[in-house]
């Protein structure tokens, strides 16, 4: 223990400072504490707004100055890793950093209004902030224990986030069977990480990869897979443990469907990128062990279970819950279509400018349901209807996200599906592009009902919107200029996208 | 950057009309859209090029910068124009202007979002025009039927929500079947193509340079690649059987939407065609020549058929269109310089006559308040300028000579019955020149009906001239038509010159 303390101390300055999107995002949540332990009575929501966009802006602007300038990228000198390998700053940590930090300025700005008239604030914005901090983590993690730290960083907050609504029944349902599913998991994922090493003798990922060689015990390493394979898929909200997903989602605050949706999916992704293609390469693993195909089955699955059962729902917000499984299908296309010594880096770049896009269209999205929810508006699609005769601007940005969604040119989500299904075809899975392309195809039928509801139909009820919410107005829109100006800006984003992750490879 | 400039131009208008209120949106649409009108007959002024951009020719107002990099291959903003897509540019832009003045009677309600819609599906239309990148192109292209759906759905008649969704999911799906065509097109060209500018695919395509993809070798890849660009193609020009979405849309959509609708969505899928699969695969043309010729037949006559049956003065012009544009096809497939110089000089005249008929309905109907032949006689009395520009348009529609359809329809018989590509063309072309005779039989007794004989009219509303910005657009699209039926040359000439290159090599 002491020699590890003082390896610790000794590691040159320059090296921990890679970490300062995360500091900066566990400094943020802790300031927020602060603040409300000086002010306990007459905490300002502005003040804890603007202090937790500000922080996360910060760290977003840290994490994308490190990304141009090369932190951590093959040609500064490769990955820098910390604490004896068990973190690692690299471009694809940088790249998801970016994701997670964007959506939590979003989320808190548009919490402002969302919260102007609950309690408990402080520690609203301060969990968000912790989880954020859990996410960021969760994308450098390079040991399997780190991994399983930073996972369960990102959870604790996230389940009291979904209940914290205490009075609403739904809020506190979501919370608990959010809380029950996310435990489950867990056990499942450390029972599995102990398996791994068990046959491997290391948590170090680049260690667990170089003792596969010559292990003996295939048939347990596959059962270790196989059990993270079930962690991932729980925090990526993916088949077989999705169905958390449209509960927690539905029932909790508008704005944390919104960063759950989003960043904690991303995040759940960089988890899996990582772990798979370092701990277990496509190249090293024992002829049993075919996680790939594994991904592939849990792909077609989970795309094609969201998009059904969210062309059956009646409510906007559930749908859009759906819609996120979906996606998270089609994110996990990056995983599917990895073969040896195929295009991997491109098929993986794709995949994460994909969720990228999603980050800003999906929260868009929901924050609009959150201004909705503001508005006292009902939640399902008649509830809709006529909205966009009280509310012109707001509906032209939803309905950005909707077409956006459903991969509709002229907007981002258009080129980052078709980056994603061509890179895909390129690896040789054509069929998995096929089933991809037909199932967006089919999503536009359900996507497309919320934009007639908004612009065709005819109001059934008189809206009493008197309020313009500033901090939501701002976010929507933001996510709503993002995800056009995604379209003509996309090559900067793909291009840094498959870079980084060839560096993986 | 001409063409830039129209795009960002119309783009901004679209903005600031969005946001306009609504009692001077109309005017305001109108004076915005005056713009782009002006920048495209300045590009017809300036126009300098020769010969088919896709097939190697010089392109005017030309703009090609890498857009991404993207597996092996770039996506380019390249735009551009030759002798095919200028025409169609000033069209687009004279049409819009006039569907805009023409929609300040019918349009009441939103008004500052139809007219922000109308300009945006403008830009769209430009764009879809003047790109010459696979990727540019396609985006415009989907991006047109964004508006439209609203277009139609918003401000349609009773049963606009069916007409809307049909509309934008028989021509969604249509899209998503061609683009699996083309790139599977791309992906079996493999190292041969850098980027996905047209012309380089296509001259790739025509250098016999494509290999094979999934399972299927170059030369079924390329007839399945066809076939499915050109369904997906032939639903939006539409031809029979694939034009069911049309009579619903354009009844359910307002006057200026059809205009727009007729006059200028038809042509995209027209245009795609000759730009795609007879420019790119001759070959594959030429051998599929007696289904393609035959669908072409089959509309003009049936097309006209289902317009003799109908009541509804717009239903008779919606499915006189299919007629029409079966015509086109005929001329396509004819490969002749007259047979698609001819195709691509009636689709100018049948946006010009079209947008006149339907505008020409919308002002009867904005004063009688139906559409019905059966409902009204002899209403020519209290109408007679309107209903001498009705007359003279369905003259037009019948090929008059000295009016652009006329020039339109004798090229494309001209062309396809000289031509080569089959033995039995003359034959087809005998077949489909019957559909003028129905054409004539339907707009006569229409007319007949409505415009002549006793005054009679059964509704309560009272039958005046129109107003003054009713019947100016009807006037100046009659003046153009005019205009261009005594000089076809204004355009002919440049046309010609850019499809001559598309009859010449590539195995034909």
């Amino acid at each position: 223990m002491m020699f590890d303390a003082v390896v610790l101390q000794s590691e040159p300055a320059a090296a921990w400072t890679a970490m300062l999107p995360a500091i900066l995002l566990g400094l943020t949540g802790l300031a927020l504490l602060g603040i409300d332990t000086l002010y306990p009575e007459e905490t300002s929501n502005t003040l804890l707004a603007g202090v937790s966009a500000a922080g996360s802006l910060l760290a977003f602007g840290v994490a994308a100055w490190f990304l141009v300038a090369g932190t951590g990228q093959e040609h500064t000198g490769g990955a820098i890793s910390l604490f004896r390998d068990t973190m690692v700053v690299d471009g694809m940590s940088l790249f998801f950093t970016l994701i997670v930090t964007i959506v939590t300025a979003m989320v808190a700005v548009a919490s402002y209004d969302y919260l102007s008239d609950h309690a408990h604030r402080a520690e609203f914005y301060s969990l968000v902030l912790f989880a954020a901090t859990g996410m960021t983590l969760m994308s450098m993690a390079n040991s399997l224990a780190t991994v399983f730290i930073s996972l369960e960083l990102a959870s604790l907050p996230s389940y009291a986030l979904v209940a914290f609504l205490k009075k609403n029944r739904g809020s506190v349902e979501a919370g608990l069977k959010y809380f029950l599913v996310g435990s489950v998991s867990s056990g499942v994922m450390i029972f599995g990480i102990s398996l791994v090493y068990a046959v491997t003798g290391s948590l170090v990922l680049g260690d667990v990869a170089a003792a596969l060689g010559d292990t003996e015990m295939a048939g347990v390493l596959g059962v270790g897979v196989l059990m993270i394979v079930g962690g991932v898929a729980y925090k990526t909200a993916s088949v077989p443990f999705h169905f958390w997903a449209p509960e927690a989602y539905e029932g909790a605050p508008a704005p944390i469907s919104a960063f759950l949706s989003s960043a904690s999916k991303a995040a759940g992704f960089a988890i899996a990128f990582r772990v798979f293609v370092e701990a277990f390469p496509l190249g090293a693993i024992p002829a049993g062990v075919d996680w790939v195909l594994a991904f592939q089955v849990l792909a077609v699955v989970t795309m094609t279970l969201g998009n059904f059962a969210a062309a059956t729902q009646e409510n906007v917000k559930r749908m859009l819950a759906y819609s996120s499984i979906g996606h998270a299908g089609y994110a996990l296309i990056g995983l599917a279509a990895l073969t040896a010594g195929g295009p991997n880096g491109d098929v993986l770049g794709a995949s994460m400018a994909h969720l990228l896009v999603y980050g800003f269209m999906n929260t868009g999205a929901f924050l609009f349901i959150a201004m909705v929810e503001h508005w006292g508006v009902g939640r399902t699609f008649e509830d809709y209807n006529g909205l966009a005769t009280t509310a012109p601007i707001a509906a032209v940005a939803m309905t950005v996200f909707m077409f956006s969604l459903a991969g509709l040119p002229p907007f981002g989500g258009f080129l980052s599906k078709y980056a994603l299904f061509y890179s895909a075809i390129e690896a040789g899975f054509w069929w998995l592009a096929a089933v991809g392309a037909i199932n967006s195809a089919l999503s536009l039928f359900y996507y497309s009902r919320v934009v007639k509801a908004m612009w065709i139909e005819s109001p059934a009820q008189d809206f009493e919107i008197q309020s313009r919410p500033v901090g939501l107005y701002a976010a929507v829109l933001f996510a709503g200029l993002a995800t056009l100006l995604l379209l003509p800006g996309f090559g900067p984003v793909i291009e840094t996208a498959q870079s980084v992750a060839a560096a993986l490879f | 950057m001409i063409i830039e400039a129209l795009i960002a131009v119309t783009f901004l208008a679209a903005l600031v009309v969005f946001v306009a209120p609504d009692e001077y949106a109309g005017r305001l649409a109108a004076a915005l859209s005056a713009l782009p009108v002006l920048g495209s007959l300045w590009m017809w002024a300036q126009y300098d090029a020769s010969g088919n951009a896709l097939l190697g020719g010089s392109i005017a107002f030309e703009t090609d910068v890498v857009w991404l990099t993207l597996g092996g291959l770039d996506l380019h903003w390249f735009v551009g124009v030759d002798g095919i897509s200028l025409p169609l540019i000033v069209l687009t832009t004279i049409l819009t202007t006039l569907a805009i003045v023409s929609a300040w009677t019918p349009i009441v309600e939103r008004q500052s979002q139809f007219y922000g819609l109308m300009l945006f599906m403008e830009a769209n239309l430009l764009g879809v025009f003047a790109a010459l990148d696979f990727f540019a192109w396609f985006i415009f292209w989907e991006a047109v039927l964004v508006p439209m759906y609203f277009l139609i759905g918003v401000w349609g008649g009773p049963n606009r929500r069916y007409a809307a969704i049909k509309f934008f999911v028989y021509t969604n799906i249509a899209s998503l079947v061609m683009f699996i065509g083309f790139i599977a097109l791309v992906f079996g060209l493999g190292d041969s193509v850098s980027s996905m500018r047209l012309p380089e695919i296509a001259q790739a395509l025509r250098a016999g340079e494509l290999g094979a993809f999934a399972g299927l070798d170059a030369a079924t890849l390329k007839t399945v690649a066809f076939v499915a660009m050109f369904l997906g193609f032939a639903v939006k020009v539409p031809v029979a059987p694939l034009h069911t979405w049309l009579p619903d849309a354009h009844v359910e959509a307002p006057t200026p939407v059809s205009v727009m609708l007729a006059g200028v969505l038809l042509k995209m899928g027209t245009y795609a065609l000759l730009r795609f699969n007879f420019t790119m695969m001759p070959d594959v043309a030429t051998a599929l020549v007696v289904p393609i010729a035959a669908i072409a037949v089959i509309s003009v006559i049936y097309g006209a058929m289902l317009a003799l049956a109908q009541e509804d003065l717009k239903r008779i012009v919606a499915y006189s269109s299919v007629s029409s544009m079966g015509y086109v096809i005929l001329g396509l497939i004819a490969y002749t310089t007259y047979g698609v110089g001819g195709a691509t000089f009636q689709m100018i005249a049948h946006g010009l006559i079209s947008g006149l008929m339907f505008m020409a309905v919308g002002v009867i109907y904005n004063t009688t308040h139906t559409r019905m032949v059966g409902d009204m006689s002899g209403i020519a009395d209290r109408m007679p300028v309107t209903a001498g520009i009705f007359v003279a348009g369905a003259f037009g529609y019948m090929g008059l000579p000295l009016m652009a359809g006329f020039a339109g329809e004798f090229f494309i018989f001209k062309g396809s019955f000289e031509s080569t590509v089959h033995a039995g063309m003359p034959l087809f072309t005998a077949t489909a020149m019957f559909g003028i005779v129905i054409v004539a039989g339907y707009l006569l007794f229409a007319m007949q009906r409505t415009l002549f004989g006793p005054f009679s009219f059964d509704g309560e509303y009272e039958i005046t001239n129109a107003p003054f910005h009713d019947v100016a657009p009807l006037a100046v699209l009659l003046l153009l038509t005019i205009v261009l039926g005594v000089a076809p040359d204004l355009f002919f000439g440049m046309i010609q010159d850019a499809v001559n290159p598309i009859l010449t090599g590539g195995g034909l």
